[in-house]
């Protein structure tokens, strides 16, 4: 069994809660003590049906203002694949929730209402979504019953979809129409939409490949950690532990370590008690190299003919995750793959408008919630490579120093 | 040029990557923080989590101690494991007594509240003393509502309160372990795994567990609609009468709390397929401390509780 990690968009009303409801439902992941307390609830409150929301809205103050202030993850699994649902709030500080919960989808499932079309709010989470390189895009419009299943609204919004799409990175889009309140091609196939051929929200949630999406050519192997035992048994033991980034490890491959370009082969790779052949993303395991090289937390392993090059010069998209805005001399601390320094902004070029695209690079600063192009010139090498290419080497974190808060993601386009 | 590889070649299957997405998260936390310590119950998570920890540092020893809450009220087959785990493993285990708390004035014992939220303020007066500044808790996601909130790396302030509107955004696997002094970190490696996901885990490792997880005959009487196992530390009231049944425990916690539930399910396969239909929650069945109201785990997890 496989596992697929996927984001939800939407805006407030679209019925998204009702969704993830229905399919936590349907693929039977909803205990009867939980939806007890839901039905008891619903009823207290003098509703005249089962509020299936209140199953997601998990804290105290989301359940008094009946908003979804953050980003809850949540379990199902059917007979063929398990899933994780990041449910990101369509509210306020969408953006920082989108990226938060899209930096580790495998798909982005974005919800419009039948009714209005497509919003802002559709595109602006598009864009977001193909921004952080989220290999596979779901629409689902919903609320098809109160359009009367009329094909032409569900082509007209499918075209017009299509068409936006194009201007972005979606490599991969389906559109399918449902009601998520009366369950209509979510996972069953609807009686309703008898022009519809492609598959329910639900199979394809099941079926979409999503093996193929990691980089399997560019060897990538951050150090997290190394293993010295310092016991009788293994005395002379000494492991690089850490998880693979990108490409295939293999056993008597040559390798150079960064950034101290020393180079060395691999002579085994452990994963626990035992000795494997080759390791791949996501794997951890534990490297020991044949030569008696210096390698510590942070540096990198990566084939002698395809590495990455150390960069203090960064150029990078990043997303701005407080109040107190990024400006240039701006200095913070940034994490990338399992390396610390601290960086420095050099530059803002532009602010990227997620709803229009427009780069306006008037902008001296980036506030609350913003995307825009910056240089960054950092303490240390980072040993990185472009976010399109490999997720894990190519994103870095932001943090206050003062305060010790994450405050901007950051995905590089390049270093020089 | 050889042909590129195959992804069908190299796939994981999902108990696999969990795994390994765990054992990553252990070795950033002995990497970034000075002192780390692992909650350790004895229970099934604990027993996952000291399991993914020891392979995350092998051959080397787990580089950091364990700590256990001595509630004064454990299961002695949950107290045999942990002593077996413990020796095996060559590591350190330290023990924070309730019973020690209460001598010291930590926590007041008013007949009323029970061990379990004893627990908390016992807890944070451990951290303190040993300068603990993360903690690995066996916490998931999907046992709670306010736990699906979760971050992996939760942090708490000098009180060791949560604060869920304050949250760091956690992006891709770029932990932020950034803390003041008096603060620490309560880490969740288990976050994204499920009953089930445990459950096949400790199958496929073939571990020792405590014996109570598995069916038994058991002297129990009825409370709250659990079954309460018979023991002086936790007398019968008038009317409750004990019978003999055949029984087994879904989660291992303070034996006046915890019930047991009816179960033929001997080994951990049957376990599975009962879990796998089970209607209820396993807090819903046996945990008698959630259920005080809606928000009961959200609002001791707010004070320090786990």
């Amino acid at each position: 069994m496989d596992l697929l990690r996927f984001a939800t968009a939407g805006s407030v009303d679209d019925g998204k809660s009702t969704l993830i409801g229905r399919l936590l439902l349907d693929s039977k992941s909803i205990f009867e003590d939980q939806l007890e307390a839901v039905e008891a609830t619903s009823h207290s409150r003098g509703y005249d049906y089962t509020d299936l929301a209140l199953l997601t809205d998990g804290l105290r103050s989301e359940r008094e203002q009946g908003i979804t202030i953050d980003v809850a993850y949540r379990y199902f699994a059917t007979p063929s694949r398990k899933f994780i649902i990041a449910d990101t709030p369509g509210h306020i500080q969408y953006t920082r929730n989108m990226v938060t919960g899209a930096s580790t989808a495998d798909l982005g499932l974005v919800l419009v209402d039948a009714r209005q079309g497509l919003t802002e709010q559709s595109r602006r989470h598009a864009v977001l979504l193909s921004l952080l390189r989220v290999p596979h895009l779901v629409l689902a419009i919903n609320k098809m019953d109160l359009v009367d299943w009329d094909q032409d609204i569900y082509e007209k919004i499918h075209d017009e979809f299509t068409n936006f799409a194009t201007k972005l990175s979606i490599p991969d889009l389906a559109v399918i129409p449902i009601s998520a309140l009366k369950g209509d091609n979510v996972v069953t196939r609807s009686e309703n939409t008898p022009w519809y051929h492609g598959p329910t929200l639900m199979h394809h949630l099941e079926h979409v490949h999503v093996a193929s999406d990691r980089d399997l050519v560019d060897t990538r192997f951050p150090v997290q950690y190394v293993v010295r035992p310092k016991s009788d048994e293994y005395h002379d033991y000494r492991g690089y532990a850490g998880q693979v980034a990108g490409g295939v490890l293999k056993k008597g491959d040559e390798v150079v370590v960064l950034p101290s370009g020393m180079t060395s082969t691999i002579e085994g790779i452990d994963l626990f008690d035992r000795e494997v052949d080759e390791a791949f993303p996501p794997m951890s395991v534990t490297v020991r190299l044949s030569d008696d090289v210096d390698v510590s937390r942070g540096d990198m392993i990566a084939r002698v003919k395809n590495a990455p090059k150390p960069s203090q010069d960064i150029d990078a998209m990043i997303c701005w995750m407080t109040n107190e805005p990024l400006r240039p001399r701006q200095k913070l601390a940034i994490k990338h793959t399992t390396r610390m320094g601290r960086a420095m902004v050099k530059e803002i070029q532009y602010r990227l408008d997620v709803n229009t695209l427009h780069r306006d690079q008037e902008t001296k600063e980036l506030g609350l919630n913003e995307i825009g192009r910056v240089q960054l010139r950092t303490t240390v090498p980072l040993l990185c490579d472009p976010y399109s290419k490999n997720r894990t080497t190519g994103s870095f974190i932001l943090i206050d120093e003062a305060t010790g808060v994450t405050v901007g993601a950051g995905m590089i386009n390049s270093g020089s | 040029m050889s042909a590129p590889p195959t992804h069908v070649d190299y796939q994981l299957s999902q108990l696999d990557q969990l795994e390994a997405e765990s054992i990553h998260i252990f070795r950033e936390v002995a990497a970034e923080f000075e002192k780390p310590v692992l909650m350790f119950s004895g229970g099934k998570d604990s027993i996952v989590m000291l399991r993914l920890a020891e392979k995350a540092f092998f051959p080397a020893k787990i580089p950091f101690p364990l700590l256990q809450i001595d509630t004064g009220l454990d299961f002695p087959e949950v107290l045999e494991t942990r002593d077996n785990w413990v020796n095996r493993l060559g590591v350190r285990i330290v023990v924070a007594s309730i019973d020690e708390a209460i001598k010291k004035g930590v926590v007041v014992d008013d007949g009323k509240t029970s061990r379990n939220r004893m627990q908390t303020a016992t807890l944070l007066d451990a951290i303190e003393e040993n300068g603990f500044n993360a903690l690995f808790g066996g916490g998931r996601r999907d046992e709670e509502k306010a736990r699906a909130k979760e971050r992996v790396y939760s942090h708490r302030d000098d009180f060791g309160q949560w604060d869920p509107k304050m949250q760091r955004p956690e992006l891709w696997s770029l932990y932020n372990g950034r803390i003041h002094g008096g603060e620490h970190m309560r880490i969740f490696p288990l976050s994204n795994w499920t009953e089930l996901d445990v459950w096949h885990y400790l199958g496929q490792e073939e571990v020792e567990l405590p014996s109570i997880y598995f069916a038994h005959e058991r002297r129990v009487f009825q409370r709250d609609g659990m079954w309460m196992s018979e023991n002086p530390l936790n007398p019968c009231k008038p009317g409750e009468e004990v019978v003999e049944k055949v029984v087994r425990y879904r989660t291992v916690g303070d034996l006046t709390l915890t019930g047991a539930v009816e179960s033929d399910a001997d080994t951990i396969p049957k376990i599975i397929d009962e879990i796998a239909i089970a209607r209820v929650t396993e807090r819903g069945a046996t945990r008698g401390d959630d259920r005080f109201s809606e928000a009961a785990m959200e609002d001791r997890k707010k004070e320090g509780y786990f």
